[in-house]
């Protein structure tokens, strides 16, 4: 289980901003995303969105422990 | 030190709360960024952060200044939350010994905060609200910066 951050125009997309989704790697997480809400799945596949897992910044599949938090940020647009 | 706030705050209050009991600091520079109406095109601004990250990210920036401009000491203070204009969304204040450190250094921060700081901006206007990412102007800014 991994609580998931949406930010921006993400949480637009899908209609919540924070939620438990289970999955014990980041890969099996986008595939329940892909899988439950294809709207959000493409609208995360924009290569400007960055992925955080423990808010840290991640560019591949990583493990996801039982309290791992993961975020999808869109581009940053600064203050 | 960066400090994310929800409401609203007086840019001048934290001047000089920043200036107070320094006898070596020569220079003290500031901003402070105010939301625009843009002549009505825009009602209300809402700036989303990342709290932990965001916080995190401007810090690795603001070491960054202390480092490369020898500052002594940086404020930063940054709205978050819906933000009406003319009210203040930014301040930063940095202390050095000597004038030039310290003004390098608050347009080197600003022009970080203003184009890659961790925020996501939404404005409200007459026609509805949209999301806004960096202006080209922004990146030309933060090249200014890019040492070779």
């Amino acid at each position: 289980m991994a609580r998931v951050l949406l930010f921006g125009r993400l949480a637009d997309v899908a209609g919540w901003r924070e939620r438990d989704i289970p999955a014990r790697t980041l890969g099996e997480l986008r595939g329940w995303i892909a899988t439950e809400d294809p709207a959000l799945f493409e609208a995360l596949q924009a290569p400007a969105v960055r992925t955080a897992v423990d808010q840290s910044l991640v560019s591949l599949d990583v493990d996801l422990g039982p309290d791992s938090e993961v975020a999808f940020l869109p581009p940053m647009s600064g203050g | 030190m960066i400090r994310l706030v929800s409401q609203p705050f007086d840019p001048g209050e934290a001047l000089a709360g920043f200036c107070r009991g320094r006898s070596e600091t020569g220079a003290i520079a500031s901003f402070t960024g105010l939301a625009r109406a843009e002549a009505g095109q825009t009602t209300l601004l809402e700036l989303e952060a990342y709290p932990g990250f965001t916080e995190r990210e401007i810090g690795r920036h603001e070491a960054a200044a202390v480092a490369r401009f020898g500052l002594q000491d940086v404020l930063i203070l940054h709205r978050t939350g819906p933000i009406p204009p003319g009210e203040a969304i930014v301040f930063v204040a940095t202390a050095a010994a000597h004038r030039r450190a310290a003004f390098e250094a608050c347009d080197f921060l600003m022009d970080y905060l203003k184009s890659r700081a961790p925020f996501w901006k939404k404005e409200t206007g007459p026609d509805g609200a949209r999301w806004i990412e960096p202006t080209e102007r922004d990146r030309d800014d933060l090249a200014r910066w890019e040492t070779s």
